[in-house]
């Protein structure tokens, strides 16, 4: 399933850059070079990771991790500093040794293979490009090793430049490259010798804003049109909601939750991936007698109802709005606050409002001039109203 | 002004402020010789002066005329030939001697923790502090006829007849490399520290066996401090005198030691002269071998760093 067309090589080519699009169909023309440009796609596998367990010293790093990526999936490791995300892919990577756990690729063990015979692609955080290479003989490495003939190294390297658009630029040192060439010559040398699954960690941080969010785009393009299995590690949230097709977030050593990136932030199953992932409220409620409560008052919800005990109720600020009305109507759950202080963002403002208990909590909304024309001051009282499908509990710790 | 400058940019832009700035960047080149000019005197006064009045010397035979027949000496006598060749020989082997010991040396250092490194790297370093003569002497006592090592050895029976290892060939070899050893080491560890382990984590990961990533990776990568270990051992080897005058045995004459019985022995400041000026130049025409030998490989790297 993995293998796309070349027609569809070059349409979706089509963000990226105009000028390789001539470059590429002749490409489409010659049989021969057509079979070339498949070849680079390699054939996607599963791994099935599990019970990874890691310890430095008396520190455990990783504890009892299992984790499933599906074939051609594109995965992010999503985690605060020191979670062990960079751990975890050197293990996959071979780099380090777990001191427990299973890996399969494809069904095959390989926790106690050498790196070296993994066969897996690394895009490192600093490129680890060969200083003393050029562009060409650095992407050209892995199939040396492999010892492919120097005719189709040649060709092969040239598929790659063009894939990273870097056509021309293989005689160049690697001093001489900029921050986002590097990053894709990078890329280019992880990807040459069709691994069967491509490790980056970060490989994005060091670039500046713009350029990161246009290599967002293309590192996405690229997956799509070769379709290799991918694991990410990014800790930028947003990045990792651009490009994943899951997220997993990682918290000190375990993974709090595995999702697609929309059900990620609209359910979040822990108060952790609820903080860690975009902005939050938390509001205290009681479940008991079969119905949730919040001080007094009933909440509706969608969801079930959770074991009776204290949990926290997670409102995104964009899922509260202010209402009317003090009485609840329909499926909508109200509660009453205090407006501690407005800001205005030019599209959007800010409301931070004081529950009864103290608690502070943020309100956001679009500057439609039905809203604007009643938005209160600071230290009046206010209604924030929640719709009862926007209701997710956690659990309280 | 501005209104000006945007209907003329040309003659605005070119006559603007021009003779002030120029006048400033003058005052800088000034201000920046002015700083230096102490070193510069400095270089002139205990280098460039002592080297030309060498040169000077060298070109005045014994009676006092002016003459190059200290240096066409050099073609007449064979000896001078032989003791040419035998520094250069000396000067190889050390070299070569060091580099087979201070590889794997410098290569251990550098993987190791830090705190053993460290540790290593002062047992390194230790025979700098003490005298090239004490460490010559305790050579010759650890490897002359009734040495430690010939009398351990005859006591094992492992031998029956001492092995000729001080007053000659191999006894200069053996000191020279002791104390030149440091000199390729330390260089060669910086260079090695800074090689990035993700360099080589890269080239695993890339399907390159171990031996693979080291031949390939963090040898070319070490390469720029072997090569400058390399010029400074050799060199330093070209004008030793200590150990190869005490190691020798008088069956060992190398360079510095023909200049120092040419000067003291025969009072002879012309031939010694020219000795050292051939000296100075064969070293010099090396060390531009070696740049440009290695330069040229070696440089990317350099310049990466
Ligand atoms: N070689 C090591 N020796 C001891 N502790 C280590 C070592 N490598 C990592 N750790 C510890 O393991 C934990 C996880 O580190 P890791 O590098 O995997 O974090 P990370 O999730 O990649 O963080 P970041 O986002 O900052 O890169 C950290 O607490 C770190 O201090
Ligand atoms: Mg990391």
């Amino acid at each position: 399933m993995q293998r796309f067309s070349v027609r569809n090589c070059v349409t979706t080519n089509c963000r990226g850059s105009v000028q390789a699009l001539p470059q590429l169909r002749p490409a489409m023309n010659d049989p021969e070079s057509r079979e070339m440009l498949l070849s680079i796609a390699p054939t996607a596998l599963p791994i099935g990771i599990s019970g990874i367990e890691k310890r430095f010293g008396g520190v455990s790093v990783l504890r009892d991790l299992s984790l499933d990526v599906a074939a051609g999936e594109f995965l992010t490791l999503l985690g605060p500093s020191g979670s062990g995300k960079t751990t975890l892919l050197m293990i996959l990577a071979g780099f380090v040794r777990a001191n427990a756990g299973s890996i399969k690729v494809g069904g095959e063990e390989i926790i106690a293979m050498p790196p070296h015979r993994r066969n897996i692609g690394m895009v490192f955080q600093n490129y680890a490009l060969f200083p003393h290479m050029n562009v060409f003989h650095n992407i050209a490495f892995p199939l040396k090793q492999r010892r492919v003939s120097t005719a189709e190294t040649a060709e092969r390297v040239e598929k790659a430049l063009d894939l990273v658009q870097l056509k021309g630029l293989g005689e160049r040192r690697v001093d001489q490259l900029s921050g986002g060439q590097r990053q894709r010559v990078a890329l280019a040398r992880a990807i040459v010798f069709e691994p069967r699954i491509v490790l980056m960690d970060e490989p994005l941080s060091a670039l500046d804003k713009s350029l990161r969010e246009h290599m967002q785009i293309e590192l996405r393009n690229l997956h799509r049109r070769l379709g290799m299995t991918t694991v990410y590690v990014t800790h930028d949230q947003r990045e990792a909601i651009t490009m994943s097709d899951r997220i997993a977030v990682m918290n000190a050593g375990c993974i709090e939750q595995i999702d697609r990136p929309e059900v990620l932030y609209a359910a979040p199953k822990t108060r952790f991936v609820a903080g860690f992932i975009g902005d939050s409220n938390f509001i205290p409620v009681e479940s008991r007698n079969g119905s949730v409560w919040y001080e007094d008052r009933k909440i509706r919800m969608t969801s079930a109802v959770p074991a009776a005990g204290c949990h926290l109720m997670v409102v995104r600020p964009e899922k509260l709005r202010l209402v009317a009305d003090a009485q609840p109507a329909g499926s909508v759950n109200v509660i009453p606050a205090t407006v501690g202080d407005v800001i205005y963002q030019g599209d959007s403002f800010a409301c931070y409002a004081t529950l009864r208990d103290g608690r502070q909590v943020t309100l956001r909304d679009y500057c439609r001039s039905d809203v604007l024309a009643r938005l209160p001051g600071p230290g009046e009282p206010v209604n924030l109203g929640i719709d009862a499908e926007d209701v997710v509990l956690v659990a309280a710790d | 002004m501005s209104m000006q400058s945007a209907i003329l940019p040309h003659a605005g832009a070119r006559t603007l402020n021009a003779d002030a700035l120029h006048a400033d960047a003058r005052r800088e080149t000034f201000g920046l010789l002015a700083l230096l000019s102490p070193g510069l005197l400095l270089v002139f006064a205990v280098i460039i002066v002592p080297i030309g009045w060498l040169f000077w010397l060298s070109l005045f035979d014994e009676t006092g005329s002016l003459s190059a027949s200290n240096y066409a000496r050099f073609f007449q006598q064979p000896s001078y030939i032989k003791t040419f060749l035998t520094t250069f020989k000396v000067a190889f082997a050390v070299t070569g001697a060091c580099v087979v010991l201070g590889y794997p040396l410098a290569y251990m250092l550098s993987q190791l923790p830090r705190r053993a490194a460290s540790i290593c790297l002062i047992l390194v370093i230790l025979p700098f502090w003490t005298s090239v003569l004490v460490r010559t002497y305790a050579w010759l006592v650890i490897l002359q006829r009734k040495g430690l090592i010939n009398s351990w050895l005859i006591d094992l029976g492992v031998i029956s007849q001492p092995l000729p290892l001080a007053n000659n060939f191999a006894g200069v070899i053996i000191g020279m490399t002791h104390i030149m050893l440091p000199f390729l080491v330390l260089p060669l560890y910086a260079s090695m520290k800074t090689i990035d382990i993700d360099c080589l984590r890269a080239g695993m990961n890339l399907g390159a066996s171990p031996a693979a990533t080291f031949r390939q990776i963090f040898f070319p990568l070490s390469l720029p401090g072997l090569a400058s270990g390399v010029v400074i051992v050799f060199v330093l080897c070209l004008g030793f005198f200590v150990t190869p005058a005490l190691m020798g045995g008088g069956k060992v004459i190398m360079w510095a030691m023909r200049i120092e019985q040419t000067t003291s022995l025969y009072s002879n400041w012309g031939a010694g002269a020219a000795l050292g000026v051939v000296l100075l130049a064969v070293t010099l025409a090396l060390l531009g071998l070696f740049q440009w030998l290695l330069g040229a490989r070696a440089t990317g790297v350099w310049s990466s760093r």
